[in-house]
């Protein structure tokens, strides 16, 4: 009697598992096998033994002027895709601003945050290049070259001009939410203790976005640090941010020693993973609030 | 009164910001030819058999990525959701990482996992690689195809709709395609549509794996031409608009029918 209570039962078990096994498979080899071989490569040497050698020589001059361009890149993109993103979401949601608004503002931060890689350099090189819109109006109409005043679009202050394009819409998108998440008897609360508008935000409304605002940051700056096709469509690759360089070393072995390739591709997965394990950490942390 | 004033002006600065660089390609687009506006700039574009072949291939890779992912995702949540709801943070973990890991570490590993004296030497023949880049796209779309597709199916009784289908006598697969499908067929459009956008303009993926699809092409345009660019910039921002559009249409549908209901 038992054996036949548990045969079914251990039948449909074994036949339930073959319903995510093609999910199992498909993410083993065409995502985790080939990140967890670039991995190991990292901390092999040519004839696969064990070391930290890869990961020091990605401590010299020109390898570390590239991670740090990177991050520089990343950082002020991230952080004023923040803070203008939240002055857009905050004057549409706080701000008073006529509601019909708000409806065109998101539907156009989804069609922009998906607008990146190669489009977006031509159009901020038709924009702001040389012979582009805005540089040809500023010197027609007020006489001023902005590339004579030492502006490049190819260059730090060019490449986080145009990652802010995506990066402010992937704000509005999360924040928007965030912010009217704040609930109005809080605001009245503040006020009939006798607070100032000031003292709300700074000990009310700021503690309780502080993890959206911070996990944002993170999540934004992932989403720069690994563009590769803006900026090298936009700059070819005179600027040698880490992902360019990656690019040119699996095209030729610029750097002359694939397990350092393999360190490189180590190096970016190390902080986008930090960043992303920020983001979602803080997002767990905001949600308490959003009940 | 103060504040309306601040957030108008904040308004107004995004307006100019992402306004500028639209307006900027659209009129460089339409000044190939000297001293007026016009179309010559689309017209070389459309004219171009490197553009129809590379643009081409890029729909048909969306096409067989869609299906892929739909083949993937839709019993894979669908399973979590009746069976192994104890497996969904360790799914969802997954469906999550190639938000994690930058595309170009994905295809790094590809290239050497899959290269000619591999167990697996896709990268071997044209075909192989064209599979390769299949699901390197699929890998790409899976945060968003899983999260649209799980969503549809969270907001549907999928143990009472199963239970139904199997006392009415349907297999699995009935079940599956006749019952689930439809009810979601709004969250997978979802994602097809965003899974196209993605595609349609993917560049690092086929270009490392040597792919003659449309990003690559954008690029080798952008290094060689001055007003092609423009044009090519102005119908990838109408692609992605077109699908947002398209996602929005279809969400709107299903809430209506949902009303009527």
């Amino acid at each position: 009697m038992t054996d036949t209570t548990i045969f079914p039962a251990k039948k449909s078990r074994s036949w339930a598992w073959l319903g995510i096994a093609p999910f199992i498979i498909f993410a083993v080899m065409f995502l985790i096998l080939p990140t967890m071989h670039i991995i190991v490569g990292a901390f092999q040497n040519q004839q696969g033994e064990f070391t930290f050698q890869n990961i020091r020589n990605l401590f010299q001059p020109s390898i570390m002027a590239s991670y740090w361009i990177s991050i520089r890149i990343s950082v002020a993109s991230a952080f004023f895709g923040c803070v203008i993103g939240f002055a857009i979401a905050a004057s549409v949601t706080l701000g008073g601003l006529p509601k019909a608004i708000r409806s065109p503002l998101m539907t156009f931060s989804g069609v922009a945050s998906n607008f990146a890689g190669v489009p977006l350099s031509f159009a901020f090189i038709a924009t702001l290049g040389r012979l582009g819109l805005v540089t040809v109006l500023l010197r027609d109409w007020f006489g001023v070259n902005i590339y004579a005043l030492g502006f490049n679009l190819y260059s730090f202050l060019g490449l986080t001009l145009t990652y802010l394009f995506f990066q402010i819409p992937l704000m509005v998108l999360i924040v928007t939410p965030a912010l009217d998440g704040l609930k109005r008897e809080w605001k009245e609360a503040a006020q009939i203790l006798g607070a100032s508008s000031f003292q709300y935000w700074r000990m009310v409304a700021v503690p309780i976005l502080w993890p959206t605002l911070l996990g944002t940051f993170a999540l934004l700056f992932a989403n720069a640090f690994g563009a590769v096709a803006t900026a090298y469509a936009l700059t070819g690759s005179s600027l040698s941010i880490v992902p360019i360089l990656l690019f040119a070393q699996i095209r030729g072995d610029v750097l002359q020693d694939p397990h350092l390739g393999y360190a490189l591709a180590f190096g970016m997965i190390a902080i986008t993973g930090i960043a992303n394990s920020i983001y979602i950490w803080m997002r767990t942390r905001a949600e308490r609030w959003m009940k | 009164m103060k504040k309306s004033i601040w957030s108008w002006l904040a308004l107004l600065f995004g307006i100019i910001y992402f306004g500028l660089p639209l307006l900027g390609t659209l009129e460089f687009s339409l000044k190939m030819r000297r001293g007026e506006y016009s179309m010559d700039a689309y017209l070389a574009v459309l004219n171009d058999p490197q553009f129809r072949a590379t643009f081409g291939y890029s729909v048909m890779m969306a096409l067989f990525t869609i299906m892929l992912g739909i083949l993937i995702v839709v019993p894979t949540a669908y399973w979590v959701q009746l069976r192994f709801r104890k497996l969904r943070p360790f799914i969802e973990f997954i469906t999550l990482l190639p938000l994690v890991i930058p595309p170009i570490v994905v295809v790094f590993g590809y290239i050497r996992l899959y290269n000619t004296s591999s167990f697996l030497p896709l990268t071997g023949s044209a075909t192989g690689t064209n599979i390769l880049l299949m699901f390197g796209y699929a890998t790409l779309s899976l945060p968003y195809m899983y999260r649209a597709v799980d969503t549809g199916l969270r907001a549907i009784d999928v143990a009472t709709l199963t239970e139904a289908a199997e006392s009415l006598g349907a297999g699995w697969l009935t079940t599956m395609t006749r019952i689930i499908v439809p009810n979601v067929l709004v969250a997978i459009l979802s994602g097809a549509f965003l899974t196209f956008a993605i595609v349609i303009g993917e560049f690092v993926m086929a270009a490392l794996l040597n792919r003659p699809a449309f990003g690559p092409y954008l690029q080798i345009m952008g290094a060689n031409r001055a007003y092609e660019p423009a044009a090519l910039a102005v119908i990838a921002f109408a692609i992605t608009w077109a699908c947002m559009g398209l996602i929005q249409l279809v969400t709107r549908f299903q809430k209506h029918t949902r009303i009527v209901r």
